[in-house]
């Protein structure tokens, strides 16, 4: 019996220094977040330290240069995001939103001084940030967003509400978009700045062990630094969603991992009529194909991580692996939940853990259905949105 | 301060490791070679000490090309550069001739302190330190749970079977480090950026002047003269408690001389 999860040897084409990563974080993952994640998720958190520990590690922004940044590739900061997801869809959400989600739109579109206050303290893990888009009226649909800015003397009044938002009520700064007459804009604001609220979602099914809050913005006065200089338009937090999806398409391969692996070990060990589980053809057929599954989802991640590398990966293929391996994962999840009998649903196993999870990773950062659009108008030319 | 620690680098303890027949030496040409995990203890007590000691830590590892990995992941950590001693002659040598070859570049490279793990966790010989110590002529500390240097004092806590002895020396000397005396670092991912820059010295035997013939399988002084793979796992025992569960398994170790 072969109990490796990585059958077509698909790590082998990883560089030594990726495969360093890939040590490293499984290595921190398995002293410091296995042992304690089903509590966290019972309980419905995500203690701070975690995050301050990942900093420490240089896991935040690795894939940025400069400013405090390991200046890492994207395959790396792909391998890195799958094993923190191995271990749960929340703790890769943290890094995605601080790296993906806050720190790249400072790196690519803040000012200098902008990125010189904020970059080194979040790639330390010192300042946690977020990323407000969603609002309570407007999710798949952000360009029709009510939260808005004015121009009010040499500065800014910033007014409305967002919804949804990871790290939201621990983030140190929020980068916040929001419309105005020139456009969307995206905004730094402050945690503790007059007027700006956070409160946490609760009665959460999904992603437990993560922190969603409600963000308040209550005609908060802003300078006119407190703008990201580089971008307007909804092109700016599209393309930090690129960004981050790009971790997601990686990182829920982990998940799917996790689960795949739990089954094949639960199906060796638990015996019914006489022999173990996995002996029945019915298993082994679940089995086979969550091993294809999960290969074709690695190979897939692989091949963007490296198109993404030579700089030329594009949206709709980053739809295309968001979109396929999210449906891989959730797919291979309740299918190992099912070979875990009734011991699956519990949390003393990581599988209904990581199916559950794995909806919420299949509605943020656009939705399954929002990426077939997206693919849709990719091979057809004609757009299907409205 | 100038510390070397060397390191090796053995398989998985994680997976099926096997001897090669007719050498009976262990292949190490399995995909999933570590740091020998002994070795991590002894990096990171090298690093403490440099930190605390402005010194300056260099890693030494002999083994396959395939060590690359472990030194890399060694100089991640943050040592400042590495001499990787690699040679086919090698191959097979044994613990003395391990030891002949390492004082060799040890002689040549210098140092105040050298540190290994307490033995590796695929030979388990745990003579090494002791080994190079005597070839190099200077004192042994061995087994260490606690170092301390002052000046070039270096006073060590010595782990034995009744508790532990406190041993001094003078530096420059060897120690080996026991398990869980400090707890490794993780590389970060800067250190694994600027491994890259670090500088390894690759060696063969003629680079580090080591003797061609006093190493490799045919210059050991200790031969494997046979061996044969564990007997499958038998099914375990399972005592039902019946009020006398303790006396029960004391019975059971005790036929099993475990007690
Ligand atoms: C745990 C969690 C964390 C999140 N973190 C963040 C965050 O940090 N920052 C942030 O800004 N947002 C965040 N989100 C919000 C997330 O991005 C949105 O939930 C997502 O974009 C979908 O929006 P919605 O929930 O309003 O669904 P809706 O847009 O209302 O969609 C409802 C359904 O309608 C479908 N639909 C919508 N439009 C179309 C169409 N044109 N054609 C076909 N079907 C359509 C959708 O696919 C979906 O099935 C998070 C969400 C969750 C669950």
């Amino acid at each position: 019996m072969s109990s490796g999860s990585d059958l077509l040897h698909i790590d082998d084409q990883l560089t030594d220094e990726e495969r360093l990563i890939r040590d490293t974080v499984r290595a921190f993952a398995a002293d410091h977040v296995l042992p304690y994640v089903a509590d966290w998720f019972e309980a419905g958190t995500l203690p701070h330290e975690i995050l301050t520990e990942l900093g420490k590690l240089g896991l935040f922004g690795m894939h940025l240069v400069g400013y405090g940044c390991a200046g890492l590739g994207p395959v790396a900061y792909g391998v890195a995001c799958r094993e923190l997801e191995a271990a749960d869809s929340g703790l890769r959400s943290a890094a995605s939103v601080q790296g993906s989600l806050a720190m790249y739109p400072i790196w690519r579109y803040g000012s200098e001084e902008q990125k010189a206050e904020w970059l080194p303290r979040m790639a330390a893990g010192e300042a946690i940030g977020c990323f407000g888009l969603t609002e309570p009226d407007h999710g798949s649909d952000p360009g029709g967003m009510r939260t808005s800015a004015r121009r009010d003397g040499s500065g800014w009044v910033l007014s409305g509400t967002k919804m949804w938002i990871t790290n939201g009520s621990i983030a140190d700064i929020a980068v916040v978009w929001a419309a105005t007459p020139e456009g969307i804009r995206g905004f730094l604001v402050p945690r503790g700045t007059r007027g700006f609220t956070a409160r946490d979602i609760h009665k959460k099914l999904s992603l437990r062990a993560s922190i969603s809050s409600e963000l308040h913005f209550d005609s908060v006065r802003l300078p006119d630094s407190a703008v990201l200089p580089g971008v307007s338009g909804l092109k700016g937090p599209l393309s930090c969603l690129s960004e981050a999806r790009f971790g997601i398409l990686w990182g829920v391969t982990g998940s799917a991992r996790t689960c795949y692996e739990s089954a094949v070990s639960y199906a060796g060990t638990r015996t019914q009529f006489g022999k173990p589980v996995a002996g029945f053809q019915l298993t082994q057929s679940k089995l086979a194909w969550m091993a294809v599954s999960l290969s074709q989802a690695q190979l897939l991640a692989l091949h963007l991580g490296r198109l993404k590398a030579a700089g030329t990966i594009t949206p709709a293929q980053v739809s295309i692996g968001k979109m396929a391996n999210v449906r891989s994962a959730i797919d291979i999840a309740r299918q190992a939940r099912t070979i875990l009998g009734a011991s699956g649903i519990t949390l003393e196993y990581p599988v209904m853990r990581h199916a559950n999870n794995l909806e919420s990773v299949l509605t943020y950062e656009g939705t399954e259905e929002i990426h077939a659009l997206a693919v849709g108008q990719e091979i057809t030319g004609l757009s299907a949105y409205r | 301060m100038n510390i070397v620690v060397c390191v090796k680098q053995v398989p998985d303890t994680a997976t099926e490791r096997r001897l090669r027949p007719g050498e009976g030496t262990l292949d190490r040409a399995t995909p999933d070679g570590l740091i020998n995990e002994l070795d991590e203890y002894a990096i990171e007590e090298g690093l403490r000490i440099a930190e605390a000691h402005e010194g300056e830590v260099t890693i030494l590892s002999m083994g396959p090309a395939k060590a690359a990995e472990s030194i890399r992941k060694a100089l991640s950590m943050g040592a400042d550069k590495a001499i990787h001693v690699v040679d086919d002659g090698l191959a097979g040598s044994d613990a003395l001739a391990t030891s002949y070859a390492i004082a060799q570049v040890l002689e040549e490279t210098g140092f105040d302190l050298v540190i290994t793990g307490s033995e590796s966790t695929d030979a388990r010989m745990g003579v090494l330190a002791a080994m190079l110590a005597e070839r190099l002529g200077v004192p042994q500390l061995t087994l260490a749970s606690k170092v301390d240097i002052d000046g070039t004092r270096i006073t060590v806590r010595r782990v034995s079977d009744e508790g532990f002895d406190e041993v001094e020396a003078s530096l420059p000397a060897v120690v080996s480090v026991m398990e869980k005396i400090n707890e490794p670092r993780y590389p970060s991912f800067k250190g694994i950026m600027a491994a890259k820059k670090k500088p390894v010295r690759t060696l063969s035997l003629a680079d580090a002047g080591i003797d061609a013939d006093q190493v490799g399988l045919a210059a050991s002084a200790t031969e494997v003269v046979d061996f044969a793979a564990r007997p499958p796992r038998q099914a375990g025992v399972i005592v039902k408690d019946e009020g006398d569960g303790g006396t029960k398994a004391a019975a059971f170790l005790t036929e099993r001389k475990f007690i």
